[in-house]
Parts: structure tokens; sequence; C-alpha cells
């Protein structure tokens, strides 16, 4: 990918403009330089997205893989098949081809040495003639080894005079071959020689000396051509025929392959289709079952797995209304006859100056106890439709700061009976927060009661602050405080941090846990950090927008005065 | 418990325009079918001063509300043989007077369908006496106005004394509540009300209280009086606070 550069010319020229290019050169160089690491990143980046979509296709695919693994497969089996049977064919064929033509050539030698016995004694020009006449002759005996041309070459010191067939041929010869032969043994090679109209054709070459009375130093030797080009030609149809039809079972068995993948995958994903369709809460989804195969067996074992989900999920829902329906139906049965109870208790108490002491004292208990029981009774039945799961969000943009304030002022007697302060901060700017107003209200109430009653009558901080997502509200006093341990179990129902402490305030013992529901309703937190002796901070953190993931609170949970002190504020 | 005026035989036994007693500062039909809270409600109303008449059947209530014409009506939302939210649609159907619903659940969804049934208010089982009378009270107050006074919001024009609201001189239904709350807000045309302002104002409600009255009654008077309800004019939405009137 990199991009030639060039390298600065320093040599030959004047120096200051030797040096002026030189750095006019590396800026160029450099510009290059950027380019092409530009350029590399990009093609990096989009071999990456490729390789990326193909390992893609490849892991998501079970038919690209079977297809793929299978042509692999498939592909090697023909190669090596095609190889060997290539191979048997040419072999038997070329075998055949020089059996015969050994045998003509050995015959060719008897006859050759029947011709030129005496061709010792004669002149030069009856050699030639001698020689030419018993070509000649050779040519006109057909064998079984086809076409050919032969040499017959007469030695007499190092002048070989050939006599040939086909001009050029002698010339042509290998020189192994020759040398063979001249050493005194019948030799084959197969060599590349150039045909009557000059093409080099493959052919079998067959030398063998001729025995003659020579008294040394003469020879004569004979040389068989068998052009193979009809071999070839045979053995190219062979070739082409097995690479054709090595393609097409190639192609065959992929082909196969596939489809059985397909019968095999198809039904597969239509169960997986199937599976997301009731995972997604569809819960009627079936598949259809045809046949008695392993896929059947896999719609059916599938299909009746749906049935027991759906069973069991409507059994559920059923048991969750029918747990709707007795809070409901407990809530208005208790309900009735608490009101007519607390409405009586309370025509009592307004007569009691009427009455004696003693039953005057049994109607202020009455009214009191009854006044508590309905206390307990709502946050049973609050906390019990949060069990049922029937508690519902009822957001709407909702203006913090003033509901804080409302809070703040519908609890300053309360906190005027403990001699307490409640100091409220809030922040200049609005803060909006998609809320259930009716129950961040309760929440708040529910914070700053507490803060009252265990706060010791010393000041209570309450402070709203908000981010770009989430709004808090700390409520912080300065009482008993709690160890670790108790501001694990300070949502749980029921609970009391001191078994032996008189409560002053009443309460159910269910307050927090329902503000805990309502926070976690608007997928918000509430959480409580305390020390024994230095009080304790609630925090409440809700989104800003309904539903959205609460990722951090604007306040800190752990006050900062006491993170300074190392815990003695 | 002090004066327990003899029953009337209420079906029938008061004619329907009977002039009420000197005495009374409004009749009350008390329709619940727990005889015991019917009884206990009547003990408290007749010591405020109000004149009950009850019925336990909810099959007979809308006949026993025609008979008897009450200027206000408590209507238990559980009740035998007919839906509560049923006869409060008939009721409003024929008539505006006020609804208080009685209801044994908080849950969102009862309240809200009460209300758009037509209910005014509601109080929630088990409540005190004195939040009761206080419900009741400001309920019947509606309507005490007095001099001559025109407001206009939008193309909505309002006579505050003859209660009566045109839109290019045709009129439009509303019910007292419906009519106070328009009032309000067509009264401080620049103001934003807040919507634990507009309980106190037109509900009397004295601290917070649920919001979701005025919600689902600012729906119910912008069916009535805007053109397009998805698009208000006369009452506008001020996101985050609560609602102001439209321009006039």
């Amino acid at each position: 990918m990199s991009l030639p550069t060039t390298e600065p010319a320093t040599t030959s020229s004047p120096a200051p403009r030797s040096a002026h290019r030189a750095t006019e050169l590396r800026r160029v160089r450099r510009g290059l330089q950027r380019r092409a690491h530009r350029v590399r990143r990009r093609a990096q980046r989009v071999l990456r997205r490729w390789s990326g979509a193909a390992w893609h296709a490849w892991r998501s695919s079970l038919q690209l893989r079977i297809g793929a693994i299978t042509m692999l497969v498939a592909g090697v089996v023909v190669v090596i098949v095609s190889v060997v049977l290539f191979n048997q064919i040419s072999d038997q064929l070329l075998r055949v081809k020089r059996g015969a033509a050994i045998d003509q050539a050995q015959a060719g030698v008897s006859y050759a040495q029947s011709q030129v016995a005496g061709i010792v004694t004669g002149d030069a020009a009856s050699v030639r003639s001698t020689l030419d006449r018993t070509v000649r002759e050779l040519q006109s005996r057909n064998g079984a080894a086809g076409n050919f041309d032969s040499v017959l070459v007469y030695r007499a010191g190092d002048t070989p005079r050939p006599a040939a067939s086909r001009q050029f041929l002698y010339s042509a010869l290998p020189a192994e071959l020759v040398d063979a032969v001249d050493a005194g043994t019948q030799a084959y090679q197969y060599a590349l020689v150039p045909n009557s109209s000059q093409e080099p054709v493959p052919t079998l070459l067959i030398g063998a000396p001729v025995p003659i009375d020579g008294q040394g130093g003469e020879q004569v030797d004979l040389y068989y051509a068998f052009p193979l080009d009809q071999e070839q030609e045979t053995l190219s149809l062979v070739r082409s025929t097995v690479a054709i039809s090595g393609i097409a079972l190639t192609l065959f068995v992929v082909g196969i392959g596939v489809l059985v993948t397909r019968l095999v995958v198809d039904p597969v994903r239509q169960a997986a289709r199937g599976a997301q369709r009731l995972a997604g809460g569809r819960l009627e989804e079936r598949l259809t079952v045809s046949g008695e195969d392993d896929l059947a067996q896999l719609a059916s074992s599938f299909n009746a797995m749906a049935d027991s989900l759906q069973q069991q999920i409507v059994q559920l829902e059923g048991l969750s209304q029918l747990q709707q329906r007795f809070t409901s139906d407990v809530s208005h049965e208790l309900r009735t006859p608490l009101t007519t109870v607390q409405m009586a208790a309370e025509v009592l108490h307004e007569s009691r100056a009427d009455f004696a002491p003693h039953v005057a004292r049994s109607a202020e208990l009455l009214y009191a106890e009854v006044n508590r029981f309905e206390l307990l009774l709502s946050d049973l039945l609050e906390i019990s439709r949060y069990d049922a799961g029937a508690a519902v969000l009822e957001a709407e943009p909702t203006e913090l700061g003033p509901l804080l304030h409302r809070v703040a002022d519908g609890m300053a007697l309360l906190a005027e009976r403990h001699g307490c302060r409640l100091d409220v901060a809030t922040p200049a700017r609005q803060v909006i927060a998609e809320v259930d107003a009716r129950r961040v209200q309760r929440v708040l109430r529910n914070l700053v009661g507490n803060a009252i009653e265990h706060g010791a009558g010393r000041p209570i901080e309450v402070t709203l602050a908000a981010n770009r997502t989430a709004a808090a509200v700390t409520v912080r006093d300065h009482g008993i405080g709690m160890s670790s341990d108790a501001a694990q179990h300070v949502f749980d129902r029921f609970w009391r941090a001191d078994p032996a402490r008189v409560r002053t305030v009443g309460g159910s013992g269910l307050g927090l846990s329902i503000s805990l529901e309502d926070a976690r309703l608007h997928g918000g937190w509430l959480q409580v950090w305390g020390q024994p002796d230095q009080g304790a901070q609630f925090r409440l953190t809700l989104p800003l927008v309904a539903g959205a993931d609460l990722t951090g609170s604007p306040l800190p949970l752990r006050p900062a005065v006491v993170r300074r002190t190392g815990g003695r504020s | 418990m002090r004066f327990v005026p003899a029953r009337f035989p209420h079906n029938g036994g008061v004619p329907p325009s009977a002039p009420l007693s000197g005495s009374s500062r409004g009749r009350v039909l008390v329709v619940d079918d727990d005889a015991a809270l019917a009884e206990m409600l009547g003990i408290v109303l007749r010591r405020e001063g109000y004149e009950p008449a009850f019925v336990s059947d909810g099959a007979r209530a809308v006949a026993t509300f025609q008979q008897t014409r009450p200027d206000l009506v408590l209507l238990d939302l559980m009740l035998p043989g007919r839906n509560g939210l049923q006869i409060c649609a008939d009721i409003r159907a024929q008539s505006s007077v006020p609804i208080i619903m009685l209801t044994a659940k908080g849950d969102t969804i009862d309240v809200v369908q009460g209300l758009e049934a037509g209910a005014d208010d509601y109080v929630t089982k088990p409540f005190k006496p004195v939040e009761l009378v206080a419900r009741v009270r400001s309920q019947l107050r509606r309507g005490e106005t007095g001099q001559a006074e025109n407001l206009v919001i939008s193309d909505v024009s309002i006579d505050v004394p003859a209660h009566q609201v045109t839109r290019g001189g045709e009129a439009i239904a509303l019910t007292p509540l419906e009519f106070d709350l328009l009032v309000a807000l067509a009264r401080k045309p620049r103001q934003v009300f807040t919507r634990e302002l507009l309980l106190e104002q037109v509900w009397g409600y004295r601290h917070a209280a649920d919001t979701r009255l005025v919600n689902v009654h600012v729906q119910r008077l912008r069916a009535k009086v805007e053109k397009d309800p998805e698009r208000p004019e006369v009452v506008l939405t001020v996101r985050g606070v609560g609602y102001k009137a439209g321009p006039p």
C-alpha cells in the first residue's frame, strides 16, 4: 500500500539550493507518507469490515459452513482420484507404446544388420546409398507402434554419417541417448523433438547399435523416433474428461450436501423463529408437525414445551390476578367496617367531655388505636399491592422544588413538636422530573418524618440537586445514627433499630419498605448512610425521564462534613 | 344521637321538588350497601345539618335519585346489583349534581374510572368524618356567586352568575365543578395554576391531595370546551407546573 517515496537529492548541487530542495523534498515525503498511512488505514478498515462480514456469515449460516466443508472434502477426494486415474491411464498408454516400439526397434535392428553387413568395405557413396536404402526400407515396415521416423548412423572415427527419414532428426537427438547407444547399449528416452514443421513434439526415442563386422572404430546405430502426439491427444481428452467429471461430481456432492442441510436446517430455523416469538411473549406460537422423523420430534417437543410454558404462565397470571383480587377484596371488606368504626370512634371521641372519666379515656384509646390500625392496614395493602405487581407508575413532569417545600410545610408541625428545625435547600434552577408526584411525596414525607423522629431535636437538612439525567434529595439528621448493620436492615419490613425503644411517631414499620418500592417503581434508588452518634442520611435518586437508567446521583450518599473530618463532625 | 328525625320512606315519600326544611343545609343521597356504614354516615351528616336519604340496592339507585332530587350524592363504587361506575354515569347523564365517590381502593385505575364516569371528588375508605364533611361542604358551596361577571378565554365566553358558558352563541353544558375549574383559570388569565393550587381553589383541599382529580377533570373540561382536545386552546398545559387559561 505504501507509495514510493523519493530520496532527497543531496549531491551535485550548490549547498543552499540543495538544503532548500532537501526540506522541500522532506515536506513532500512527509505528505506522501501521511497520505499512504491514511490509505493504508482505510484499506485495513475495509478489509476488517469485509472479513468481519465473512466471519459473521460463516458463523451464522450452518448451510454455508456445511456447503464449504463438503466442497473442500469432495474437491480434495476428486483431485486425488483424478490424479491417480490419470497417471494410471497415461502409464498404461506409454507402457504399451514403449513395448510395441521396442519390438519394432529390435526387428529394425536385425533387418538393418542384414543390410549393412558389408558396409565397412564400401566407399562413402555406397555407404550413403546403403544407409538411405535401409532407412527407406525400415520406413516402409509398419508396426504396432504407429508412425515413426528412423535414423541410421554410420560412424567411422569421429564423423557420424546419418541417414534419416526426416531432416535434422539426428541433430535433434539428445546427447545422453547418443552417448548411451555409442557405448553399445540399447536405450530409450522421452524428449521434445521438432517434427517436420519444426514444432517440438513429445517423442519416444529408441536407439540401438546395429552389430556389424567392423574392425573397431566403425559403428552403425539405429534410432527410432515415435511421436507421441496421438497419445498426447488421448491423454488430454482423458484429462479434460476426468476434470469435467470431477468438477461435476464435486458440485453434485456439494449440491446434495446443501440440499440435505436445507432439509434439516429449515425446520430448525423455523423452530428458532418460533422460540424467538415465544420468548417475545406470543405464547400461542406453535410449530407445524409433519411426519414422524427427528425433526417432527423436535417440533412436537417444542410444542410440548410451549404448551407447558403457556400453561404455567397462565397459571401464574391467574395466581397473580387472584392475589390482586384478594388484596382488593380484603381491602374493601376490611375498609368498610373500619370506616364505620372510625367514624363511630370519632363521634365518641368528640363527645368524650360528657362521659365519665373511664369511659372518656376508653373513647380516647379507641380513637387513637383505630387510627393506628387504619394506618397499618393501608400500609399493608400498599405493600401487598406491590407484591402482587399491581402498582402502576403515574409519571408526569413535576417540579420537584415546590413539591419538596410542600412536604416540608406539611411536616413543620411535627418538627415543631419535636423541637427541631427543617432546613430545605433547593437549587435556583427549576428541577423538573417525570415522576409520580403522589409516590414521591409519600417517600419524602416518610424520610422527613423518620429524620424528625430519630433526629434528637437537632436541625434536619433536606437538600435537592439535579444533574442532566437525575435528581436527588438527601435528608440528613444528626441524631443517634445507626450502625452499618442497622443500615442494611432499615428497609426491611417491620424492622426496628432498637426493639426496646418507645415509638413516638408511631408508624406501621412498613414506611421505608414502601418508600423503597416507590423509588424502585420509578427506576430510582433509595439508599441510606449512617454511623452511630453521627446521624443518618437518606438519599432518594430519581431519573429525570421516566424509565431511563440511572448511572449516578447528583448528591453524595456520605455527608461531606463527615468525610472531611474522618467521621468526627 | 341528639335529634333523630323520623326516617322518611324515601321511595315516593318525598315529592321531587319538596322544599327543604328550614334547618337542612342540603339533601344528601347515600348509595351504599353496607347498612352500618350508611347509618353511621347518616348520623354524621345529620349532625352537620344535612338531610340524608338512603338506598342500598344499586338497581334502585337511579330511581331513588330521581325521586329524592338530592343536592349531593355519596356513592359507594362497589355495590351489589349494579356497578357504581354505571350508576355514576347514569346520574351524570341526567343531572349535574355533585357526586362524591366512596371508594375502598386507592388504586389509580379505580379512581380515574370513577372520575371519568362523572364523579366530582372521591374519599377513600377509611375516611374521617371531618374529611367527608369537608368534601361535602366544598361541593355544596358551588354556585354561590354574586355580582355580574363576564370572562373570556380564547373563543369561549363565561357568564359567571348565570353559570353559562358559550362559544359563538352556542351554550356548552358543564357540571358545576367543571364550571368552577374554568372560572378559576379564567379569572387570572396570566397565572399558571399548579394542580395543588387548583385542588385548593376548586375542590377546597387545604393540604396536598391527589392531583389525579385535576388531571381527569381538565380532560373532561377540555372534551367539552376545546375544538380539538388534542390541541387545547382554552386550557393550556404548562409542562412540569400545571395549567393556565388560553389567551382571550
